[in-house]
């Protein structure tokens, strides 16, 4: 049986034991890592891990090196989510027939993929994966942009931010359509879990791996990763970045569950205005401008309805 | 064991689908994930259906798409244990990009591929651009040109592809509808003598060793790449080849079917001969042997494996003849066709004094007849009188309209 592990504090979680190694190339300030080794380290249970083509991938496993110690598996930029329901299909069959190498073991599947691996090209093996039941869970590292490939817009990229594909200029504002809602739809898959993370947010975080963890079935966290190379901030403020995310409600924490049950897991004490969050980021530096400003304001104004809708389903229960 | 045993009579009346599906319920596979596709489907299906009804324990997984297929196929075969699944024409399409990967990591998958033609014009009728498109994937390639072949094959493929020196994937070609969906006398083995021949699945670098993590799937670049895939070829070129026939071998040993790289019919003497795959083949043999009644040395010769490309065999199998026909069954769409090539290549530094021409025929499942056989072997021994090819070298077979050859 597996136990839930238990975490007392930030000390003691990030010096428990890595299966996630410092030696990787992702850059300094990317919050792939950090968010890579909170979901580990929120379990002593063993681990199949995938990963798809992308940041991660490419910064952790090159040839002859591996930073995972566990196993691990890459196949496309699309099908992380497949190659770890392949193996958990595997484990099933091979628990039935008796041939498990460490029967007594309770090993748990995950999958990693960026927004665009997730939003985008991958969107369809998500989905089948989630629809099938496995017992599994995937998890976005959501920076809302390509940025293994140098910041090309996906699905995620949310509107106003300048993309290489979709630039600012002097007759665009850049990103001109606003971000999918990966939640609503993870969610309308009917499957146990389906969460929103950020790293700064630790003990939410690991609450909601573990809680992920625990059910039967298939679980989908979208995790907000801040990305000094693509959205512009020093290295050293990913976690100022992340908490402006959170505490100005451009990604608010919440929880699904069966697809129904909308719990709010995080309230900000003080409300950060949106413009601090966009202030902070070179992407967004154009909406500063006078004739731009006004899409500063349709933030705010969507970041606030999201925020009464997310209430109203809560207080609802539905 | 936790399933149930069938019992088969000495001869079954199967088609190419349900002999591939009783292997691969004999093989106890541990895993089949698949997305169903005219012809192959009534693999898949029949594996679900064993499945439901006791006689397997393992596991299906109906996914959304052969992309999805291969993907879980792969995640399975790294997780340790047996793979199989089907496909045909636009599925294998999907899932080429898979096709690499699953070769490239080295896992042993067995994929029954039905030969069917690739759109556009949308078509499922048989033909081989499906086997042709993926022939550099690194997947070793059988050719079944009957039921009891898919059946033999698919045993065999597992030992091929499983073995230690070699974890590679293997395809087992039939063609479509002409022999996935053609009834025929298949002689089975029992579920205990086929098991004991397939053999249990060694596991190798398996995710669910739980005390050895393995990373599968790395990144290579300038300083690495060249030499996995070279690895790869060289495996391909020179383990592959005498493991199938150590297991051909065996396989005779067992049950007295003997099969070859390549299949030769009436070659000893023969002056022309034919070359093809699949359900061809067996017309082929047909007309040879009414040939050699009118006074032609006619013979045929089958390719049983495609991939690694039998070589030496082409070569010993082809010696002193005199015309050569390569019959392919897919457009080479501005070339020359593959058997042409592989032919033409393997003959190039040889004493040989063949006359080589190659035919394309059968597209979207067009019937190659006896009467296009007998006119095809007249033409060879047409070359072989006036002592150089008379036609065009490459000349279609059976299209309607004013005839088309080429080169």
């Amino acid at each position: 049986m597996s136990e839930i592990k238990n975490i007392k504090n930030l000390k003691e979680f990030s010096t428990s034991a890595d299966r996630f190694e410092g030696a990787n190339l992702l850059c300094p300030g990317c919050a792939h890592s950090i968010i890579v080794r909170e979901v580990l380290n929120a379990t002593n249970d063993d681990l199949i891990l995938s990963a798809s083509t992308g940041c991660l991938e490419v910064c952790t496993a090159v040839y002859p090196y591996t930073s995972w110690d566990a196993s691990w598996i890459h196949i496309g930029f699309e099908n992380s989510s497949t190659a770890v329901a392949g193996a958990e299909i595997m484990y099933k069959a091979l628990k039935k027939k008796g041939r498990l190498k460490q029967p007594e073991r309770t090993p748990k599947f995950v999958s990693f993929a960026g927004d665009g691996a997730s939003y985008d090209i991958g969107f369809q093996w998500i989905s089948g994966c989630m629809e099938r039941g496995h017992n599994m869970m995937h998890i976005v590292l959501d920076n809302e942009v390509y940025a293994n490939t140098g910041g090309q817009r996906s699905s995620s990229t949310p509107i106003g931010s300048s993309a290489t594909t979709s630039p600012e200029g002097k007759k665009s504002y850049g990103e001109k359509r606003n971000k999918k809602d990966m939640m609503a739809i993870m969610a309308a898959h009917g499957i146990p879990y389906v969460a929103q993370v950020a790293p700064n947010k630790w003990k939410d975080m690991v609450k909601k791996i573990q809680h992920g963890f625990a059910v039967e079935g298939p679980v989908f966290i979208n995790a907000v990763s801040p990305c000094t190379t693509e959205w512009k901030f020093d290295p050293k403020d990913t976690m100022n970045i992340a908490d402006l995310a959170t505490d100005s409600l451009v990604f608010p924490l919440y929880e699904i569950i069966d697809g129904r049950e909308l719990n709010i897991t995080y309230r900000p004490k003080n409300i950060v205005p949106v413009e601090e969050y966009l202030a902070a980021q070179g992407r967004f530096k154009h909406l500063f401008k006078d004739e731009y400003k006004y899409l500063i304001k349709e933030w705010q104004d969507r970041v606030d309805e999201k925020w009464a809708y997310l209430q109203r389903r809560e207080e609802a229960r539905i | 064991m936790a399933f149930d045993k069938m019992e088969l009579q000495k001869i079954e009346v199967w088609d190419g689908n349900r002999a591939a599906a009783q292997a691969l319920r004999q093989a106890q596979v541990d895993v089949v994930a698949a997305y169903p596709i005219t012809p192959s489907t009534p693999i898949v299906e029949g594996y679900a259906k064993f499945l439901a009804d006791g006689y397997i324990e393992g596991e299906f997984a109906m996914v959304e798409s052969e992309h999805a297929a291969m993907s879980a196929c792969i995640g399975a075969a790294a997780a340790g244990g047996r793979v199989a699944t089907a496909t045909s024409s636009q599925g294998l399409a999907l899932m080429s990009e898979t096709l690499y990967q699953a070769s490239g990591m080295r896992l042993p998958i067995i994929l029954n591929l039905v030969n069917r033609a690739l759109a556009s014009p949308l078509n499922v009728n048989g033909d081989h651009s499906d086997m042709y498109m993926i022939r550099d994937s690194g997947w070793i390639q059988f050719d079944a040109f009957c039921p009891q072949e898919s059946y033999d094959l698919n045993l065999i493929a597992f030992r091929v592809a499983e073995d230690h020196d070699i974890r590679l994937p293997a395809i087992v070609n039939q063609d479509g509808f002409m022999t996935s969906h053609t009834a025929q006398g298949v002689h089975t083995l029992s579920d205990d003598e086929a098991y004991a021949f397939v053999g249990e699945y060694k596991p190798m670098n398996d995710m669910l060793d739980f005390e050895h993590p393995v990373t599968h799937g790395v990144q290579t670049e300038e300083d690495w790449h060249f030499e996995h895939k070279a690895r790869q070829h060289n495996d391909l070129m020179v383990k592959v080849i005498p493991k199938i026939k150590e297991v051909f071998a065996d396989f005779e040993k067992l049950t007295g079917r003997k099969y070859n790289l390549v299949e030769k019919y009436d070659m000893d003497d023969a002056d022309v001969c034919v070359v093809c795959m699949g359900s061809s083949v067996e017309t082929a043999r047909e007309v040879a042997t009414e040939m050699r009644a009118k006074g032609i040395k006619a013979g045929v010769v089958g390719f049983r494996v495609f991939r690694p490309i039998p070589f030496a065999e082409i070569i010993d199998a082809l010696k002193g003849v005199k015309a050569i026909a390569a019959l392919d069954r897919s457009s080479p769409n501005g070339a020359a066709g593959t058997l042409f090539n592989e032919i033409a290549g393997a003959l190039f530094n040889t004493d040989t004094k063949a006359l080589l021409s190659g035919y394309v025929y059968g597209l979207g499942g067009r019937d190659l007849t006896k009467a296009h056989l007998t006119a095809l072997f007249n033409e060879l021994q047409a070359n072989v009188d006036a002592g150089k090819v008379t036609t065009q070298l490459q000349q279609f077979i059976g299209v309607r309209g004013p005839k088309l050859a080429y080169l």
